[in-house]
């Protein structure tokens, strides 16, 4: 099989599509069985999936992020109310009921993790990358973010703090990374296309574009 | 529950792998375990906490060796069955190929109402907010110093393991929202104040974390004491 989710996933367990095969005919077997009994509409699941897919993902929350670096006013709404603050980009609903913005500074660093599922800013990220819904990240967020961070390519200074933000409620959480440098004359749109999710996650730093 | 599911400061579990411009998902099944997880849970027969409680009963050496969406194909047969919408025996006999009994476009159960094509962005729009417009008193403000509790239920929680036992600061008020562990356990939203409480790392972790670095967990009035 050429996935490389379960190539690069040691911790995954499962020899290479051998069960799989037995999980694929399991959803096939339990969709044709609500559709037989008219609990779902096909049409619904593929429109599900093509939200998630296609419409709903982190550039939606590069956007928030570069509104907030172009615009003070925006920036204060948003670490204020920021439910209120990403719907007027009309982001909003499921997985963002509640919204919490937490700034990145020099000195401070925030970096989000649900140790006890997958809770993920859905309406401004999209659906979570494998390595945050996995077991290796949700254990040794909170106990080694240092460490963590190191993986990801991010070695922060001794006097940097770090928060930890564990979702275990239904409070969402999306860093607003720093502003890199030498980005002063670039448009929103400029700034939108250098923010990346793992920068909105606080497992990276937004970079400056190449000079 | 003290389930496999609550990770947090476990080791041995590996580096974090991060895949590069990775799809979001990986297989057709996928795709379909999560459309039908979100379609059947909008027939209304169960809730969010409901559903995470269904995908911490997973055995844990299964947890541990199946992947994301096979957690969230077992919570939603362990659901469907519980609710008498589709049995174990059912997915087995469909398995087998036996097909017999089949009807199509079979009327669904007196008070179900069926996700339609039409009603998705609509109900994904409204989202599902768990906050609850009661005035309820906080026990609570920021600043104060509390210890959290240190209590094992067997059913659902959303108290995570390694904070059970540990003090820290209130640092804000979310406001009133349902208490997931009776919320998950159809006995009432028990609606109360949710914080987020700081704890440093060296509260939870001792002296090998940094001094400057601190975990926030979200809790509820039910989960802390004053310390």
């Amino acid at each position: 099989m050429s996935d490389p989710h379960h190539e690069h996933d040691e911790t995954h367990g499962r020899e290479h599509g051998a069960p799989l095969g037995d999980t694929e005919l399991r959803v096939k077997a339990l969709e044709s069985l609500l559709f037989d009994k008219g609990l779902v509409d096909p049409a619904a699941l593929d429109r599900l999936i093509d939200t998630y897919e296609t419409k709903v993902g982190p550039r939606n929350g590069a956007r928030v992020v570069a509104r907030a670096w172009a615009d003070p006013a925006y920036k204060k709404r948003l670490l204020e109310d920021a439910t209120a603050a990403i719907a007027e980009l009309g982001f909003a609903g499921r997985g963002g009921e509640h919204m919490v913005v937490l700034e990145n500074t020099p000195k401070v660093h925030n970096l989000v993790v649900c140790t006890l599922c997958s809770c993920y800013p859905w309406p401004v990220l999209g659906l979570p990358p494998v390595w945050y819904k996995s077991a290796p990240y949700r254990s040794r967020a909170v106990i080694d973010p240092r460490g963590v961070l190191r993986e990801f390519g991010l070695d922060l200074a001794e006097d940097v703090e770090i928060r930890v933000w564990d979702s275990t409620a239904e409070l969402r959480y999306l860093v607003l990374p720093e502003r890199p440098a030498g980005t002063e004359a670039m448009s929103e749109e400029e700034l939108a296309a250098l923010v990346t999710r793992d920068a909105m996650i606080g497992v990276a730093r937004v970079e400056a574009p190449p000079r | 529950m003290n389930g496999i599911h609550d990770l947090g400061g476990m080791h041995g579990m590996g580096p974090a792998v991060r895949e590069e411009n990775e799809p979001v998902f990986h297989r057709e099944w996928e795709r379909r375990a999560f459309a039908l997880t979100l379609a059947a849970g909008a027939l209304g027969k169960w809730n969010l906490d409901m559903s995470r409680y269904a995908r911490e009963q997973m055995p844990p050496a299964e947890y541990l060796s199946t992947s994301y969406y096979e957690h969230w194909l077992y919570g939603l047969e362990l659901l469907l069955a519980e609710h008498g919408l589709v049995t174990g025996e059912q997915i087995e006999a469909r398995l087998a190929g036996e097909t017999g009994g089949r009807v199509r476009d079979q009327r669904p159960p007196e008070g179900v109402r069926v996700l339609r094509a039409a009603d998705v962005d609509e109900l994904l729009r409204q989202g599902r907010s768990a906050r609850v417009a009661e005035d309820i008193q906080p026990r609570f403000k920021p600043g104060d110093r509390v210890v959290a509790r240190e209590i094992h239920p067997v059913g659902h929680t959303r108290l995570p393991r390694y904070v059970r036992g540990r003090h820290g600061a209130i640092d804000r008020d979310h406001g009133v929202f349902v208490f997931p562990d009776t919320h998950a356990m159809g006995q009432g939203k028990k609606p109360q104040h949710c914080y987020s409480v700081r704890f440093a790392a060296r509260e939870l972790w001792g002296a090998q974390a940094s001094p400057r670095d601190a975990v926030y967990a979200d809790l509820w009035d039910d989960y802390l004491d004053p310390a």
